[in-house]
């Protein structure tokens, strides 16, 4: 099975939520913490059930997520 | 050297193909149209580019873009398009860009008529549009001045990227004169390694009017300031007719300063020691010879198509040294030497105060 | 194994952190437009031309050569860049109310003139920039700072449909709306952009495309709520999809 990972730049985040409703796996939450810019940054929750498939990527308004996929 | 009969709007337009012109984009309006007709014709055969635009504003959007892009660009225009152009005529001060635009004056304000008038002249010499800014504006008195200065206007342009203004009015425009294009090669502006030409091989340019930090837009400000102070230094221009020794000084531009010449050939003959200092600059405004006439003169005469704009300039040119007297007509009415002459009689009779 | 990047920020566009409030679809369209510029390796062959309105600073995130316009004028600036410069790609992005209200005249003599440029305007339905008054876009009934009671179709008319009124122009080569609410439009609007830029790299035509946006912060809803507002309220009045392909001519 195909293994990805998300890779939210906190600082770029704007806690928007966008990420959250478009990972088809619900593995996308807001942090209770806030990043620099005083935003509750997108984290992923359970990086091993990622996927890789970049809808998070897709939507995301401010270019703060950058997704990897593992080759076998 | 050769000389053609040429009607000013067309020597206008020949001037700044001359002058390197290779992009025009305008709009019909009655008394320029001669403008853009000839050149219609005449850039697609030096491979130019004449457009019509769909009106003044989208006009002079069309010169930002072109001047942005590094070209040496013209539009004209009258009275009511100019002042569709002001937004425009601010964005391309704003950004620095250098543009020439001719603005053969009608009468104003509104619709007003299409006879000739100096009625633009605040619009012209004090900022017709937003912000502080400045343009370098020529007040051309014949047909082959208004030759000689367009082509130069592009020079400037590109000097001092900044607009530059060509003032005319509905006579100068429609009128034939012999003239003589010295320039005899078609002139190329510099190279313009800050025009927007596509960001190959090097750091992106960027053309913009646009400082929203309130510091750096005073910088911008003060870095135009600085520019317009050296354009004062070095562009004013005028020319002194028997303005010497003279007891009154006639002060006129363009058509009207054609008529006050005549007046003070009169005068003379009639043992007045009239003169004329015309401006050929309006922007900067040639305030010294004004200064210093007020020396010898005892009065000053200010002539114009107008309700009395220009006379502003003369009179803090003149800085209270000496009464500064105004006559003026309207309505594309133009003051005829009679009147004028009488009005020089009155004053140096001590009948006017 | 090796981990191969499937996403990263394109790399026509510069590192800063856009200005756009938080889930403003502003920032996913600025990020196409540079796929789209990738894509088309045009980087260096490109000149954009912006707006004034929220993507006023769409200069600051595309590392192209850029040139600013008035207040809707961008398709008269394009076109006296494109005139200049016949052999770049020129594209302009305007929001809702610089191209259909203060700058109707500029787009649709750009696109009738058939001026071989792109042109992008993003529909958010509202004057963003300003602090959301009625925009040309707003749908009857949309409650805006200038229609307090919702947008009364008696007092303020109807919302333009520009993008259809441009396709019946025998100028326009291509005419499309598109959306970016959800990830199948996102990757639909892309495909769509970038057709627009070839439309113009193959010297077809004018291109229009309209890409519907949110505005949460002057709809007064939250990112994920303005989604579904676009969806349930924008979405039914200006459907998406392609008014017009090159080839096809008006009647
Ligand atoms: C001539 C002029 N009139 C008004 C304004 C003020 N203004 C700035 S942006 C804007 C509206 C922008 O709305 P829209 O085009 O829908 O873009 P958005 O901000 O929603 O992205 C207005 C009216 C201006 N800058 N210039």
């Amino acid at each position: 099975m195909a293994k990805g990972r998300a890779i939210i730049c906190e600082d770029r985040c704007k806690g928007c939520g966008l990420c959250v409703t478009a990972c088809p796996q619900g593995l996308i939450e807001l942090s209770k913490k806030l990043n620099n810019s005083g935003f509750h940054p997108a984290v992923v929750s359970d990086m091993e059930k990622c996927k890789g498939c970049a809808l998070c990527a897709l939507m995301c308004p401010d270019v703060a997520i950058e997704v990897e996929k593992e080759e076998s | 050297m050769s000389k053609v009969l040429m009607k000013g709007n067309e020597a206008v337009a020949e001037a700044a193909v001359l002058g390197g012109c290779r992009y025009f984009f305008g709009y019909p309006i009655t008394p320029q149209n001669e403008i853009p007709e000839y050149l219609a014709k005449r850039l697609p055969e030096v491979g130019g580019t004449f457009l019509q635009a769909e009106s003044e504003i989208s006009a002079i959007n069309m010169v930002f873009g072109a001047a942005g892009s590094g070209a040496r660009v013209m539009t004209s225009s009258s009275g009511p398009g100019i002042s569709l152009k002001q937004e425009g005529i601010s964005y391309i001060s704003g950004a620095e860009l250098p543009c020439v635009i001719v603005n053969m004056v009608r009468g104003g304000p509104g619709l007003g008529n299409i006879g000739p008038a100096q009625s633009d002249y605040f619009q012209a010499t004090k900022g017709g549009g937003h912000g502080d800014y400045r343009l370098i504006v020529f007040g051309p008195a014949s047909v082959q001045e208004l030759v000689d200065l367009t082509i130069e206007a592009f020079e400037l342009a590109d000097r001092y990227r900044n607009p530059v203004m060509i003032l005319g009015d509905g006579i100068l425009g429609q009128m034939m004169e012999p003239v003589e294009f010295k320039v005899k090669e078609i002139r190329k502006g510099p190279e313009k390694p800050w025009a927007a030409t596509g960001a190959k091989g090097r750091a992106r340019n960027l053309i913009t009017s646009l400082y929203i930090v309130p510091e750096e837009l005073e910088e911008h400000c003060r870095k135009l300031k600085e520019k317009y102070d050296r354009i004062a230094a070095v562009e004013k221009r005028h020319e002194s007719y028997f303005a010497d020794d003279t007891e009154i000084v006639l002060a006129a531009y363009g058509t009207t300063a054609r008529i006050c010449k005549a007046v003070v050939d009169q005068a003379r003959d009639e043992g007045i020691r009239a003169g004329l200092i015309r401006p050929v600059t309006l922007w900067p405004f040639p305030d010294e010879p004004y200064y210093k006439a007020a020396e010898h003169a005892d009065a000053f005469l200010t002539v114009e198509m107008s309700n009395g704009q220009m006379v502003e300039d003369v009179r803090l040119s003149v800085n209270g040294r000496k009464p500064v007297h105004f006559l003026g007509r309207t309505g594309g009415i133009v003051p005829t030497k009679a009147e004028i002459y009488a009005e020089v009689k009155k004053i140096v009779e001590g009948g006017v105060r | 194994m090796s981990a191969a990047k499937v996403f990263t920020k394109p790399a026509s566009m510069t590192d800063k952190i856009m200005h756009f409030c938080p889930g403003c679809t502003h920032g996913i369209i600025q990020r196409l437009v540079a796929e789209v510029i990738d894509e088309l390796d045009i980087r260096e062959n490109t000149i954009a031309v912006g707006p004034v309105g929220c993507a006023v600073f769409c200069y600051d995130y595309w590392d192209v050569d850029f040139h600013q316009a008035s207040h809707g004028r961008a398709p008269a600036v394009a076109t006296g860049v494109k005139r200049v410069h016949p052999d770049k790609v020129v594209f302009s992005l305007q929001g809702d109310g610089d191209i259909a209200a203060i700058g109707t005249t500029e787009i649709v003599h750009a696109a009738a003139r058939g001026e071989k440029i792109s042109c992008l305007f993003v529909n958010n339905s509202i004057y963003g920039m300003t602090g959301g008054q009625m925009a040309p876009t707003t749908i009857v009934g949309q409650k805006t700072t200038t229609t307090p009671g919702g947008r009364d179709s008696n007092m303020a008319g109807y919302p333009v449909k520009l993008t259809e009124m441009l396709a019946v122009l025998d100028g326009t080569a291509y005419s499309a709306r598109v959306s970016v609410h959800n990830p199948a439009n996102v990757i639909k609007a892309k495909k769509v952009i970038k057709k627009a830029f070839e439309v113009q790299i193959k010297g077809e035509g004018f291109a229009i495309v309209e890409i519907l946006s949110t505005c949460p912060t002057n709809w007064g809803l939250s990112p994920v709520e303005s989604i579904k507002w676009l969806e349930e309220n924008i979405l039914p009045y200006f459907p998406i999809g392609e008014f017009k392909t090159p080839g096809e001519v008006s009647r």
